[in-house]
Order: structure tokens, then C-alpha cells, then sequence
């Protein structure tokens, strides 16, 4: 099914979303709020970078065959060489192009952070929203889960998680990333939705006699735009980071061409000892600026719900 | 006291769901653990009796076991620390192994956990109060940097640089090959030099979680309306950071940094498996390379039963802290 036509008869105002068939009446309103969070945050110079490097990860992820000339997984090459003219970045001991394994890596390690990130952003909110504006039994059953999720420190559960469930795939990482990583958004929220909770304007949203979920969704939750959205950067860091380190420690697909798992093959030929520095040096980095990216963009994030914080 | 009360139920139930999960993982994984765990034994050549058998079964779930037995001799084991024997560490227990490994961990880790958040901490507060001036720009780009390297890699470039090519720290372990662990002063030398490079990447990959913390923290309290009134009555800058800003900006960061001692018994699995540091992270990143599964069950028992005392401890000094908390729930 690959005849996705744009159709020009299709009565839409907005021509980015028009890719579906289905009727996306309701849609408007949601894209043009992420248009204006993104307009908001370009206005701070950190988040502008930010977006910039985000911006050219996704186009190198994109258009990966275009910039790499060898294949990624081809072993055709001589193993354990130093940069050259061939090999920008050098090769592995398994004769692999390491330039090309990073451009096609970038994909991976784009795919199971923003999945991951969004899926633990969507718990987090749902479940943090209702515990904090539910108080008694249902935080508490909430709350309780949260703060089981929460005991469990992170890495050591995905570790285990991942150890046991023996199938090694790179939607394992994004499920168990996910899984583990919504408890600290949710605590944020739950606390900032609790504390909501008895200011005035939801006082007087009550006693006018709205309904609850309009109360939740549309008096509490646009306060909190800030909290949402640093929750899923957060996230998304975490899943980058998590995913490089459950790789490295050979949890993840061998197979996969990843930056973790660069990171593995590296640590495990000795690139160190060899004095093959670029093939730890690279891959690494290339995680730091992604999480960097998210970083740099969580700084305007508390000015999308605060005009006051906003830059002039 | 209501409130203690509640804490306290709260705490056991937790303590028995954390428990009990550690039970059923390994039971619900496609691939049964304990047959791998016994097939592993197997390999090593010792004959396995069937005593060893039973233990392994009630501890991963075996083929033909009665759930229901295998669970209380579960919770009784963990009880009687007999938490089986790992084939990584033939010569010894279990138990042996995590309490050999974890005045290591509890040293380094809590070490750089104190210190982390006590500088992260005044940075963020200078960082907010500088909010958009060139200090705190200088503090946040700077500290964003050092955040986004992830441990293992800046150990990996630290131990490279530092180890390898200058040659001024040791490569691997927690102390040289030859001594043992004794309280002389030469000793201590020795497995202070050895853990320099673990504490830096743990202190600096750690530090910028609490200035962005404490920044952001100390923004919102720089909103509040006390604050303006403070400096329409003509207060001091610092009096307003320091006195009525930071105070109240400190306690959501205490919640934090009760977690944070909670996890420092789990250590850092990655960066003492790469400095070889002989402590509980270690400990995991060998029980996961072995497929050890008897001791990867313990030490994910340890690590999160301490998470747990630790949120029990912050529950309760954040109820002293803020009397809101306690009284809140009873009066609306």
C-alpha cells in the first residue's frame, strides 16, 4: 500500500497533516499548540540550538545512504584499520566500516529514544494527573504503583529484565525503557497536580460546575505543559543513555548496527588497547550531543507555560 | 501519628510487593532461568545434589515445583540469607559475595553521591539566582555537557588518558593485586588511588542532575510573591537567595537526594565494571555476563530493598519538613 496520494481536493487548511485519509477534523487544534510550543521554544537561544542538532540527527538518520558510502554491516574490509581515506572513522576487527555503522546508527539510537521517551511520557502524565487530583484511594493504589516502579532503581532492573527475557531485540530495549523509566515523571506530575489542586481557579472550575475531565485536561494539565514536555526529554535522555548501556553490556542485538553497539565491539576487540580511541571516542560522543539536543530544548520547556520566564 | 502509621503499612506492603516481584520475574520469563542456572552448574563439573536442585528451583521456578511451596521456602531463604550459590563465585555463598563487595560500593558511591549534591546543589542555587545572566549560562551549558556523556564512556576516555597513556592511576581492581584488604595506612593509599578515576566519572556524570534540580527549583520560588515582597521591602539579594529563596527551593531536592542514597547501594553497574572496582555494581556486571542467575536475583533483592528504606526515611523527614504534606491529606 504504498499509493499515499495527496489527494488536492482534500479540504484541509493544514497541508502537513494531510497524509491520512481518515478524518482528522479534531487534529487542528493539537498540531497548531505544537507549532506554537515549538515557535515559543525557538525564541530561547539554548532550546534554538538544541532543535538545530536534533534537526541534523534526523536528517543524517534519513538520509543515511546518501551520506555513508559503505555498507554498515559489509565485512569486506580490512579489519582493525586506522582512519583513511577509505574508512573514514576506521574499521572494526570484523572488517566492518565504522563511519558508516555511526550514520546508520544514528537511527536506532533516534528510534528507541523518542519511542521510549513518548510511551514513558504518556504513563507518566495519565497516571501522575489522576493520582494528584484523586486524592484517597485511587492515589493510593496509584501512588503505590508509582513508587514500586520507583524502588526499583532503573539500569539494574532494565539489566535484569533484559537478562531474563532472553530474546535480545532492539524492541525489547524500547518496551523495558518504557516500562521502567514513566515513575519519576509521574511523581512530578502527581506533586504539581496535588498542589493544583487547591489553588483558587480550580476551586471556582469546580464549584462552576465543570466536569472532571475538563477540570484535569483543560484547568490542570495546560499548567503543566512545562512538566509533560520535560518529562518526555528526560525520558528520551534516559532511553539513549539506557540503550547504549544495555548494549554495551551485550544485552542488546549483536546484529543491530547501533552506537552501543559499536561501543561493545569496541570494548570487546580492545579498541583502547589498540590505540583504535575513535571507535570509542565517536559513538559516545555522537550520544552525548543527542542527549545534549534533548537537554538544550528542556531549557525552554519551563517558558512554554510561564510566559514570564520568556525571553525578550 | 496517623500519618506515621500509614507510612509504616505502606512500607511493609511495598517491602512485600518488591519481594514477591522478585519472585514472579523469573517465573514469568519465556526460557525457564533455573534450568539455564542449573545447566550452568552443571558446567562447571560439581555433582549436583539434589538439595542444590530444590534451592534452585525455589528460587527460579522449576518445572515440576509447587508454586505455592517454592514461595514460602523463597521468603524463608531470604530470611535465613541463604540465597544460594552463584557459579561465578564457586568458593563461596551468595551472601558471602554481596557482603564482601558492599562497604566498597556503600564507600565510593555514597562518597561521591554526598559530595555530588552538595556542590551540584550550591551551583544551582548560584545558577538561579544568576538566572540569564553569563554565570548561569557558563554553569548550565557547561553542566549539560558533562551530563550528556554517558558514565561508562567518560570512564572508558578517563581510564584511557589517565591509566593507559599518562600511567598516573592504576588500570583496573579496588586495591593491587597482592595486598588484602587490611586497615593500614598503606592500604589506604593504595585503594584511594584506585578509586580516583571510578569517583570522578561517577561525581561529575551525577553533578549536573542536582544543579538543574536545584536551578529549576529556585526559579519557581523566585516567582512566589514573598519573594517580591522581600525585595520591595528593600532586602539584601543574597538574604532573598540564600534565606528565603533556597530554603524553600532545597526541599523537592531532598526527596531526590533520599533516592539517590536509596540507589547507592545498586552502585554503578557500568562504570565499576569497567575500573574492575570490586563492589556491588561490579558484582552485577558479572552475574549478567555469567547469566549467573541466583546471585543477579539476590543482588536485585538488595538493591531494591534499600530503595525502599531509603523512600520510607524521606517520607517521613519530608512530613517533618513541610507540615502541608502531612496535614493535607486529611483536610480537604
Amino acid at each position: 500500500m504504498t499509493n499515499v496520494s495527496v489527494t488536492p481536493s482534500a479540504p484541509t487548511d493544514i497541508p502537513e497533516i494531510d497524509d491520512r485519509k481518515v478524518n482528522r477534523s479534531h487534529l487542528p487544534a493539537p498540531v497548531r499548540f505544537v507549532g506554537r510550543a515549538v515557535a515559543t521554544l525557538w525564541r530561547n537561544g539554548k532550546a534554538r540550538i538544541g532543535i538545530v542538532v536534533l534537526v541534523l540527527f534526523l536528517l543524517v538518520a534519513a538520509l543515511a545512504p546518501l551520506i555513508a558510502r559503505q555498507s554498515p554491516t559489509s565485512t569486506d574490509f580490512i579489519p582493525y584499520q586506522h582512519p583513511n581515506s577509505i574508512n573514514w572513522f576506521g574499521t572494526t576487527g570484523n572488517g566492518q566500516d565504522v563511519f558508516a555503522q555511526m550514520v546508520y546508527g544514528s537511527r536506532i539510537s533516534l528510534l528507541v529514544g523518542l519511542l521510549a521517551g513518548l510511551g514513558a511520557t504518556v504513563v507518566a502524565t495519565v497516571i501522575g494527573l489522576i493520582a494528584g487530583y484523586r486524592p484517597g484511594p485511587v492515589d493510593e493504589v496509584l501512588s503505590f504503583l508509582t513508587n514500586l516502579v520507583l524502588v526499583i532503581p532503573g539500569l539494574p532492573l532494565m539489566i535484569i529484565l533484559a537478562a531474563y527475557l532472553q530474546s535480545r531485540s532492539v524492541w525489547t530495549i524500547v518496551l523495558v525503557v518504557a516500562f521502567t523509566s514513566w515513575a519519576t515523571g509521574a511523581r512530578v506530575i502527581r506533586s504539581q497536580a496535588s498542589t493544583l489542586r487547591n489553588r483558587e481557579f480550580i476551586t471556582s472550575a469546580v464549584f462552576s460546575g465543570e466536569r472532571l475531565s475538563r477540570v484535569v485536561f483543560r484547568e490542570i494539565l495546560p499548567n503543566m505543559t512545562s512538566l509533560v514536555a520535560a518529562s518526555f526529554f528526560g525520558a528520551a535522555t534516559a532511553a539513549v543513555m539506557a540503550e547504549a548501556s544495555l548494549e554495551f553490556l551485550g544485552l542488546g542485538d549483536p546484529n543491530t548496527v547501533s552506537w552501543g553497539t559499536i561501543l561493545y565491539y569496541a570494548q570487546q576487540q580492545n579498541a583502547l588497547l589498540t590505540g583504535q580511541w575513535l571507535l570509542v571516542f565517536a559513538p559516545g560522543l555522537a550520544i552525548a550531543l543527542l542527549a545534549v539536543s534533548f537537554t538544550l530544548i528542556n531549557f525552554g520547556v519551563d517558558t512554554l507555560s510561564n510566559p514570564r520566564l520568556r525571553e525578550r | 501519628m496517623r500519618y506515621f502509621t500509614r507510612r509504616v503499612v505502606l512500607f511493609l506492603i511495598t517491602l512485600w510487593a518488591a519481594v514477591t516481584l522478585n519472585f514472579i520475574l523469573p517465573r514469568l520469563m519465556p526460557g525457564s532461568p533455573a534450568d539455564a542456572a542449573l545447566a550452568r552448574l552443571a558446567s562447571t563439573g560439581q555433582p549436583i545434589t539434589n538439595a542444590q536442585r530444590d534451592a534452585i528451583q525455589a528460587q527460579l521456578g522449576g518445572a515440576n515445583g509447587n508454586i505455592v511451596g517454592q514461595y514460602f521456602d523463597y521468603l524463608g531463604n531470604i530470611f535465613t540469607l541463604q540465597w544460594g550459590r552463584s557459579y561465578s563465585y564457586a568458593t563461596e555463598t551468595v551472601a558471602h559475595s554481596v557482603g564482601r563487595a558492599l562497604p566498597w560500593t556503600l564507600i565510593l558511591v555514597g562518597v561521591t553521591t554526598i559530595v555530588a549534591f552538595v556542590i551540584g546543589t550550591l551551583m544551582g542555587v548560584y545558577a538561579g539566582w544568576r538566572r540569564g545572566r553569563a554565570a548561569d549560562a557558563t554553569v548550565t551549558v557547561g553542566a549539560t555537557f558533562l551530563a550528556s556523556f554517558p558514565p561508562f564512556w567518560l570512564g572508558l576516555l578517563l581510564l584511557y588518558l589517565f591509566a593507559f597513556q599518562l600511567n598516573w592511576f592504576p588500570i583496573t581492581g579496588g586495591y593491587s593485586a597482592g595486598t588484602a584488604p587490611e586497615w593500614t595506612w598503606s592500604f589506604l593509599v593504595n585503594a584511594f588511588e584506585h578509586s580516583v578515576l571510578p569517583a570522578i566519572t561517577l561525581a561529575v556524570t551525577s553533578l549536573s542532575g542536582w544543579v538543574f534540580g536545584m536551578r529549576n527549583n529556585m526559579i519557581n520560588t523566585l516567582g512566589e510573591d514573598y519573594v517580591t515582597f522581600g525585595q520591595a521591602n528593600g532586602l539584601r539579594g543574597r538574604t532573598i537567595a540564600t534565606l528565603y529563596a533556597a530554603r524553600n527551593a532545597l526541599l523537592p531536592n531532598v526527596t531526590a537526594f533520599g533516592l539517590s542514597l536509596g540507589a547507592v547501594v545498586g552502585g554503578s553497574v557500568l562504570v565499576e565494571g569497567i575500573f574492575g572496582y570490586p563492589g556491588i555494581g561490579n558484582l552485577l556486571y558479572t552475574a549478567v555476563t555469567n547469566q549467573d542467575y541466583p546471585l543477579m536475583q539476590a543482588l536485585f533483592l538488595v538493591i531494591t530493598v534499600s530503595m525502599l528504606v531509603a523512600i520510607f526515611v524521606v517520607d517521613l523527614l519530608y512530613a517533618r519538613l513541610d507540615p502541608r504534606v502531612r496535614v493535607g491529606p486529611e483536610g480537604s
